[in-house]
């Protein structure tokens, strides 16, 4: 076998990213950019089939394994690292880039695993080194959140772990393939996807996280963990019927709760959320068109979301502020971040020459194509939502609206070639689709550029927009949070964990006087009694002593003659 | 990081030159349900064969989920320092970061 001689991608950015944690100055830097290309470079090395095999514990590992599905995934994660690596080619902060490569391998591993068990290796690792570079960021709040989202992706690995075991178990093999929801074990496994994937009821892990990174940490977090759990979705469940109600519900949640937000970071957290809900209404769809729409959209939202967060992440770092309610008039100074954002906003809400117009529609289609009108009811409205929450909202809010009076000037040279050749990429594959539609999993049948899609997209996204400034007085921004149901686990977890421990304390202190009151009231019976000056201790008189003794005679004798 | 600018004002500032961009925005909008008599719409669902389906349903499901987003806020909105200790509850800050290497 002449496979030996591929390397494995994701383990050469893992490796490479812990080298890269030794390295300084100009080393630092070249290797910064080299390595992530070099692995991309790697990634179409990989031949179909399977690559490498192992003998574990008496099954067959197939550590990596190629098909069109797994390097379309793997590509996008080494570009992105790539373009991630550009924009944080100034960060402060020795850790987070190397464990963004960690974190980006990782994503890699599993897009190429071939079995559940490498799935489960790399995807712990993942949440390992997103952990780190949210930590990264040496702010208590992003350390407390970092603990949070830790704790979230570990009941998540838990769930994948018993599935997989118990999968093994039923099949006996772990050939990591397509799973139905028929027991016990492919329902765990499914909840360990969903959960990473920002599914309801944790989706709020994700945007309670994200956005405490740093200005380039977050430019990671949003590319990796969601989009893997895409991939693994539509490998194992394509065509679950759950899937689309849990993908449409995930849409809507991210729209209402981003149109209550403050945070223009957490505004693009819970963007994510709404995006990766099409993906997953795609895969629940299942037919082939659906798949495509999935793997096709989660390939261009991980350019245009990095996009639209590195504009957020270059205003953070030239201001120093996050809240919308602060922010305004930045276009003023920061015309190219203002561009390069606005054009994340155009890309994200699929106006047309843009990469979410050939990509998304696949999935509305996908709907149309299944007579499904309900499903397509809900995802035409949503995709007027996703032009109102973030395709206006977040350029608007951030870059024009009223004039804050700020006037910073454009990130450093690094992030601003990230951000342009990112932009670059989002008009490229939106006016020239082919190339995308090539890598995807299945035979592309589908024109994007029809005069009544064109159209019927304008006409939706136009008057959302009339909407959004005809309702402008009320999405004023406020310094509000809305809670989600993180509030289980920040506020009433806390709080009943306090009440418990109250409670306890007062048991035990109730508990412990009664116990005293009661060993004080025995030792003050027995005092009583035995003391030196109780009735049995004192000497008692001759008289007493005659007359009681008397008595004990008479009863003896009454009782013998009864 | 803000400087006090003595400049004139930008061509976005003048409420002129926004008057103008809103009667651009609504002619446009005109424009996109005009087209819709030019370009063969090839309606799929019996809905979409209603006149101008998409700016309408798009406007509504807008205002609709804007509707909704401030129904939720009546509940579940708090103030954003909502989560926030009280002073002096949270203890030495982990030196985060540098503790790796």
């Amino acid at each position: 076998m002449n496979t030996d001689l591929v390397l494995h991608p994701g383990l050469v950015l893992v490796l490479g990213g812990l080298l890269l944690a030794a390295l300084r100055g100009t080393a630092r830097q070249v290797f910064t950019l080299a390595l992530p290309l070099g692995v991309l470079a790697l990634v179409w090395q990989v031949p179909d089939g399977a690559v490498w095999q192992t003998q574990f514990l008496g099954h067959t590992l197939t550590p990596l394994q190629g098909d069109k599905l797994s390097r379309l995934f793997a590509t996008i994660f080494a570009l992105m690292a790539a373009g991630g690596g550009l924009f944080a080619l100034r960060q402060a902060s020795r850790t987070e880039v190397p464990a963004a490569f960690v974190y980006a391998g990782s994503a890699i591993g599993v897009a190429l695993a071939g079995d559940l068990v490498t799935v489960f290796v790399f995807w712990e690792l993942m949440a390992v080194g997103s952990t780190l570079v949210l930590w990264s960021a040496a702010e208590n709040a992003a350390y407390r959140a970092a603990r949070r989202y830790l704790m979230v992706h570990l009941v998540g690995g838990m769930l994948l772990f018993a599935g997989v075991v118990g999968h093994v178990h039923d099949t006996g093999s772990v050939a990591f393939g397509r799973m139905g929801t028929d027991s016990v074990a492919h329902w765990l496994i499914l909840a360990g996807f969903l959960v990473n994937a920002g599914a309801p009821p944790l989706s709020a892990w994700l945007p309670d996280a994200y956005p405490e990174a740093s200005w380039s940490g977050t430019v990671f977090l949003s590319a990796f963990t969601t989009k893997t759990a895409v991939y693994v979705l539509i490998r194992g469940f394509p065509g679950t019927e759950l899937l689309v109600w849990v993908g449409l519900a995930m849409v809507f949640y991210g729209i209402v709760y981003a149109l209550l937000e403050n945070d223009m970071r957490r505004i693009l957290a819970y963007s994510i959320v709404n995006q990766v809900g099409f993906m997953i209404a795609g895969i629940g769809i299942g037919t082939e068109m659906a798949l495509n729409g999935a793997a096709a959209h989660a390939f261009t939202h991980i350019i245009y979301k990095a996009l639209l967060l590195m504009s957020a992440g270059s205003v953070l770092m030239m201001t120093g502020r996050r809240k919308c309610s602060e922010l305004g008039g930045l276009f003023h100074s920061m015309p190219l971040t203002t561009a390069c954002g606005t054009i994340g906003a155009l890309a994200i809400s699929s106006f047309p020459l843009t990469s979410g117009f050939v990509s998304k529609s696949m999935v509305t289609q996908a709907a149309v194509d299944g007579h499904l009108t309900t499903v397509w009811l809900l995802l035409t409205a949503a995709s007027a939502g996703v032009f109102l929450h973030a395709g206006i909202k977040f350029p608007w809010f951030v870059f024009f609206q009223k004039d804050s009076g700020l006037r910073p000037s454009e990130p450093p040279a690094p992030m601003r070639w990230a951000m342009v050749l990112f932009a670059a990429l989002c008009i490229a594959l939106g006016v020239w689709p082919e190339p995308l539609y090539a890598l995807l999993p299945h035979a592309v049948n589908y024109t994007p550029y029809t005069g009544a899609h064109v159209v019927a997209q304008l006409q939706l996204l136009l008057f959302s927009g009339l909407a959004f400034f005809v309702m402008l007085p009320y999405l004023k921004r406020t310094l509000t949070i809305t809670l989600d149901t993180d509030w289980f686990w920040r506020r009433l977890g806390s709080r009943l964990f306090s009440a418990v421990e109250r409670g306890w304390r007062w048991a035990d202190r109730a508990w412990r006087s009664r116990a005293v009151q009661g060993a004080q009231a025995v030792l003050r019976a027995v005092e009583s009694r035995h003391g030196p000056a109780s009735r049995l201790a004192r000497t008692w008189s001759t008289r007493a002593m005659a007359m009681s003794v008397l008595l004990m005679l008479l009863a003896y004798l009454v009782l013998y003659y009864l | 990081m803000s400087t006090p600018a003595p400049e004139k004002p930008h061509w976005l500032d003048q409420p002129a030159h926004v008057k103008r961009l809103w009667r651009g925005f609504l002619v446009l909008l005109a424009l996109t349900v005009a087209a819709q008599a030019l370009v063969h719409m090839h309606p799929h669902f019996a809905v979409e064969q209603l006149f101008g389906f998409n700016a309408w349903f798009g406007f509504a499901a807008c205002a609709a989920m804007i509707g909704a987003a401030k129904l939720l806020a009546l509940v579940l909105k708090r103030p954003d320092s909502y989560y926030e200790e009280p002073r002096g509850a949270s203890t030495a800050q982990p030196e985060a970061g540098r503790h790796e290497h």
